[in-house]
């Protein structure tokens, strides 16, 4: 019993900040049409931009509790400064090309973001620890949890919501719905398309930052974290369906649990726990769990 | 479809391409000979650059083949690393040290396997076809790194191979080992050549162009995309197999998705038309790998990011359209 706790809270805390990366990679896909591997570069940036955030914050005698404040500082930037700049220099000129030479643009621009943060951030690790041990430990039966984690799994339903909301219940995300839905149809009835796609572009950055930063203080920052992250988000997209919110949500769910059942009864099949999940649901369900079947266009 | 080939597309690609004629083949053979007879000249560092161009350009040319029937596989490393690790575990196991035998059962097994999983894989297309190749070779890449008798994430070492019997002397090892890659990527080169303008090749370019026309037609796009994925696999299992035979050492990022992102990453830049553009595509991210990580070793990354951006920008047919890409496009310039 206290084991099947464990997986369960184990695997929602995972399932919670892998929700809101994939969540961005989601929105991305979208809007845009592309499957975007610099995805979790972004996440690493982000990541990189909370420990620095966070150790300025320290550096000027904030309280201890603001380091949460610096973390969401973070996201915020990375999502203003290095999206505009990537969207409008980097991707804008393969709008409309074959989407597989899409995924290699992006991947030129992971390789390119990989090196750019070794630049700025070196190669030593980075340690964030102050807002870990901000929530205390909770109990549960005999054994305990970190509090953060309970944090994290709030913010990720507050992010969840709020996504909702923005696309369904207000202009801007009409608008948005409305480009997914036809680009030509929306342009032509006067919406500015290049503008929206920066603007789901500069969300969904800002939700693959804010999930890096949530997370830097779990992990220790450092090269690579960019790497593994790639390919777990987008098993969550393709197992719920690409472009598809609630498909996120239940796809972070089903491999969060995957994951963390894998960890705790079979640490063999941790790593492939996940791509076995993904793999099996491709065979059975190619557009994912939650993605309406598109008739071929002849 | 037969009957269409024969009277459309066929004359006409032979005859202006040139290619799967007597003639080029020809030409193959020679480049082949002077590549390694120029081998005994060249300084060590660049015959083992020009080895692991060749072995990763023969995985790339099998992305190629895919690409050639419209879809790209992002999973090419799990055949690589099942080419790598038959070879590596033939030698250390079962004691069979010759180098044309790991090669060739690397191809085998890596294609006994796609073969298993073709008539599924090939129902899908663009960025599912993608994926589902990619989830393969991350799912072996996870049951590697958690197997301890093949050494787990750190992989292994294997000794060095023998030719035809004849053990390899320490002074020519990497020359020989050289002339092996360049002699067997060569002539399965050429055979990709032969493939290519046969009829079932030339099939897989009118799927690439409309799958719809080839069922109508006749035949069979399942078909034509199973078989291409095994082919693809079987180039790539060899690749494999002698990559490790020169370097010596293999462990499970053989199927990681760098890898096959740079296998990707060569095909694209080289285009589906020229097999020779994915060797020289092969070649060219060989060098500017090497050259960067000695001159700007925290940069390589950055700089090939780059080239490959102003490739797909400037070059978006790939290298081999600098010569064989307009002679390739049908009537309509190549639309469906």
């Amino acid at each position: 019993m206290n084991q099947l706790i464990t997986i369960l809270i184990d695997g929602i805390t995972y399932a919670s900040w892998l929700f809101i990366v994939a969540l961005g990679l989601t929105l991305v896909f979208g809007v845009l049409k592309i499957l975007n591997i610099a995805h979790g570069s972004f996440y690493a940036v982000g990541a990189y931009a909370a420990a620095s955030f966070v150790s300025w914050f320290g550096a000027m005698q904030f309280a201890p509790s603001w380091s949460l404040v610096a973390m969401l500082l973070a996201a915020v930037a990375v999502a203003a400064l290095v999206a505009p700049l990537c969207e409008r220099s980097l991707l804008r000129p393969f709008y409309g090309r074959d989407e597989v030479l899409l995924v290699l643009v992006t991947y030129a621009l992971f390789l390119i973001l990989e090196d750019v943060t070794k630049l700025i951030w070196g190669v030593n690790p980075y340690y964030v620890t102050d807002p870990y041990a901000l929530f205390g430990n909770v109990d549960i039966g005999e054994q305990s949890y970190v509090g953060y984690d309970f944090m994290l799994v709030a913010v990720a339903v507050v992010v969840g919501v709020a996504v909702w909301w923005g696309l369904n219940r207000t202009r801007q995300g009409k608008l948005v719905l409305a480009v997914i839905h036809s680009e030509e149809v929306a342009s032509s009835m006067g919406v500015n398309v290049s503008r929206v796609y920066m603007l789901a572009f500069g969300v969904g950055i800002f939700l693959a930052a804010l999930g890096g930063a949530l997370t830097a203080p779990m992990i220790s920052v450092q090269p690579g974290v960019s790497v593994g992250v790639i390919i777990v988000s987008f098993a969550v997209v393709i197992i719920g369906g690409l472009g598809s919110i609630p498909g996120a949500a239940i796809g972070a769910l089903i491999v969060g649990l995957a994951r963390s059942l894998a960890v705790h009864t079979a640490p063999v099949a941790e790593l492939f726990s996940v791509y076995i999940v993904m793999a099996v649901v491709l065979m059975f369900r190619p557009e994912g769990l939650f993605q309406r079947i598109q008739a071929r266009k002849i | 479809m037969q009957a269409t080939s024969a009277t459309l597309d066929k004359p006409a690609l032979a005859t202006r391409h040139g290619a799967g004629r007597p003639r080029t083949l020809l030409a193959g053979l020679v480049l082949i000979a002077l590549l390694i007879g120029a081998g005994a000249l060249l300084p060590k560092w660049l015959t083992f650059l020009l080895t692991m161009a060749a072995s990763h350009g023969l995985v790339s040319l099998g992305i190629v083949v895919l690409m050639r029937c419209g879809v790209v596989s992002f999973g090419q490393g799990m055949v690589f690393a099942l080419g790598g690790y038959t070879a590596a575990l033939l030698f250390n196991r079962l004691g069979m040290t010759d180098a044309l035998g790991m090669a060739l059962a690397g191809g085998l097994v890596a294609a006994l396997a796609a073969l298993l999983v073709a008539r599924l894989i090939a129902g899908y297309r663009g960025i599912f076809f993608a994926m589902l190749t990619l989830a393969l070779s991350m799912v072996l890449y996870g049951v590697l790194v958690k197997t301890d008798a093949v050494g787990g994430s750190d992989g292994f070492n294997m000794g060095r191979a023998t030719l035809l019997g004849q053990a390899l002397p320490d002074a020519s090892v990497g020359y020989l080992l050289y002339a092996v890659t360049i002699g067997l990527s060569g002539v399965l080169a050429l055979a990709a050549r032969v493939y290519f303008d046969s009829t079932r090749g030339l099939v897989s370019l009118a799927v690439r162009e409309n799958e719809l026309r080839v069922e109508y037609l006749g035949g069979s796009v399942r078909q034509a995309v199973a078989a291409n994925f095994v082919i693809a696999a079987f180039l790539g299992g060899v690749g494999g197999a002698l990559t490790v035979m020169s370097l010596g050492h293999i462990d499970p990022n053989f199927s990681y998705w760098t890898s096959s992102g740079e296998f990707v990453f060569v095909a694209i830049l080289a285009g589906y038309h020229s097999v020779l553009a994915v060797f020289i595509a092969s070649t060219l991210l060989e060098i500017v790998r090497s050259f960067s990580s000695l001159y700007f070793p925290n940069t390589w990354q950055l700089a090939l990011g780059i080239f490959l951006l102003l490739a797909i920008r400037f070059l978006p047919g790939g290298i081999g359209s600098l010569w064989a890409g307009g002679k390739i496009k049908t009537s309509n310039g190549g639309r469906p």
